[in-house]
């Protein structure tokens, strides 16, 4: 397993991602509120740079206690990598697709040392 | 500690992927696994891409025939800044596919192209082929999928020749490895028979297209000659599915995720049950039929029921000698895209059914939102080697009569 340089911590702002070439393949490390987490840039779906897709909100449809609905929402404390590709989309935090969660992104280790981060793959 | 991790971070050239960036940074995930499964020397065929022929409108509409409409179309053109394009009537449902910007390829490709030589969409095109591992690709058009349902049978008629005659000289001239159908203004059978005499025979021309949202039935007597006329000169007539809101049958539909999942199988489901019964294959043994973009799930669910019914209801098909799902895996050809993979036991299945091995032929629909990849068709688990090479590129050279021999050139950057 190799080690690869992914920048200063004050580097990024929170909400910020940054795909870093480690060899023959790519890490996306992103920070959401706070905390650094980083993916491979590899969709589960077709191998797609999922890394470099849009960050977007997690969308919800608020059901009303009378079952009705009458507008989308977004969740404001889930954010979602979509790939580009096909429009797969992951919680950044965990990795999971919102649909189903048995579909994974594949983790890449991080570290964070002397105010530098650092990936493994 | 190793040495990388002590040299400066190395950030991709490409931090997000939006509608301004390069097709082949796009692509450059399938052109990377292209290599590693060895695609170089395989002959792929990618039966189904398209090019938005609307960006290029204002070249189109010099191409009408009609010198009043071709008039009244270039000034629209020239004068109505912001107007969608002449003469179209492209669905709205245009305007959803990229899930809201979040597959921008879907929504526009603005990347730069600094090559004059050749038109715009040659440079996309071929950009296209070397990221996928493509060797020839036939392109359709987008919008124009939707003229079928024009309410003037005319425009269909003004603008299919138009788009034709365009394609001819700007786009097919432009690169050997393009291909096109040509477009068959389907509504007025006869101008169809005179599209097929006029362009048939044209460079890069492999076949025929007919766009299969419209109400006109398949087994109409009045298509009887043009039937004979693209059987005589041996080239496949392409039914390309889509979807139209208009259609009263999807009517309550309100997503577009359950519109397009429809729409793209509902309207080749309706033909196909029509050509089938009434003995089209039959009667045009040698016409080979292909049906396009509509995925492959619907066409095992078309055969049973299609052969249950028909078993028990034969004297309302008299003409058929077969069961339909016969037909439907001899006479018909399928392109794979989009490949319905989350059940893999059910594609499986689907490939026997279909007689993949002879009757698929590999469709990468790109840049479209649900576009596949050659490398899908490498790792399905259930298939041999041959059979992947027929379905990437062999039945299409059997069925278009292409050389075989790849002229890509994959190689990594």
């Amino acid at each position: 397993m190799t080690e690869y340089n992914a920048g200063r911590v004050s580097d990024y702002a929170d909400g910020d991602r940054k795909v870093v070439v480690c060899g023959e393949s790519e890490v996306g490390v992103f920070k959401i509120d706070g905390e650094f987490y980083a993916w491979h840039n590899r969709c589960a779906h077709r191998a797609g740079p999922i890394c470099q897709g849009r960050i977007m909100k997690r969308v919800l449809e608020p059901v009303a206690e009378d079952h009705t609905v009458r507008a989308q929402a977004y969740d404001e404390a889930e954010f979602n990598i979509v790939c580009p590709w096909h429009g797969y989309e992951y919680s950044i935090k965990t990795g999971a697709h919102q649909g189903n969660p048995r579909i994974r992104l594949r983790k890449a280790e991080i570290s964070i040392r002397d105010g530098e981060i650092y990936v493994r793959v | 500690m190793n040495i990388q991790s002590k040299i400066n971070p190395q950030f991709a050239p490409t931090q997000q992927i939006d509608v301004y960036t390069d097709t082949r940074d796009v692509l450059a995930h399938a052109k990377r696994n292209a290599i590693k499964r060895g695609l170089d020397d395989w002959f792929i065929v990618d039966i189904d891409a398209h090019h938005v022929e609307s960006v290029s409108w204002k070249e189109v509409v010099t191409y009408i025939e009609d010198p009043v409409i071709r008039d009244n179309a270039m000034r629209y053109q020239m004068e109505r800044i912001g107007a969608p394009p002449y003469g179209l009537n492209g669905d709205l449902g245009l305007r959803y596919q990229s899930v809201g910007g979040r597959i921008p390829h879907q929504d526009d490709q603005r990347e730069a192209v600094t090559e004059t030589d050749v038109h715009r969409d040659v440079v996309l095109t071929r950009r296209a082929m070397d990221s996928l591992g493509v060797d020839n690709m036939v392109v359709f058009p987008t919008p124009m999928l939707f003229l079928g349902m024009h309410p003037q049978p005319e425009m269909e008629v003004w603008l299919g020749r138009a788009y034709n005659r365009w394609m001819s000289e700007r786009i097919l001239a432009g690169d050997d490895r393009i291909k096109t159908l040509i477009y068959l203004p389907f509504n007025t059978p006869q101008e169809a028979e005179r599209a097929v005499e006029e362009f048939g025979d044209n460079k890069g021309v492999i076949g025929f297209c007919v766009t299969s949202t419209r109400y006109k039935p398949v087994h109409h007597n009045d298509y009887m000659r043009l039937y004979s006329m693209i059987e005589e000169r041996g080239k496949p007539l392409a039914f390309h599915a889509g979807y139209h809101w208009q259609d009263p049958s999807l009517a309550t539909v309100n997503r577009f995720l359950g519109m397009h999942a429809l729409g793209f199988a509902w309207c080749n489901m309706v033909h196909m049950t029509n050509w089938i019964l009434n003995g089209i294959p039959e009667r045009f043994p040698k016409l080979k039929s292909m049906w396009v973009e509509s995925g492959l799930a619907w066409i095992p669910f078309l055969m049973q029921r299609l052969d249950d019914q028909y078993l028990m209801r034969p004297s309302e098909a008299p003409q058929l000698k077969r069961m339909p799902s016969e037909y439907m895996n001899t006479n018909c050809f399928y392109t794979t895209q989009p490949m319905e993979t989350t059940h893999p036991k059910a594609l499986q299945n689907t490939f026997e059914m279909i007689k993949a091995e002879t009757q698929l032929m590999f469709s990468s629909d790109w840049p479209h939102f649900d576009f596949d990849l050659p490398q899908e068709i490498c790792d399905l688990p259930f298939l041999d080697e041959q059979a992947k090479r027929n379905i990437l590129g062999l039945n299409a050279a059997r069925l278009f009569n292409l050389d075989p021999t790849p002229v890509k050139k994959l190689v990594q950057k």
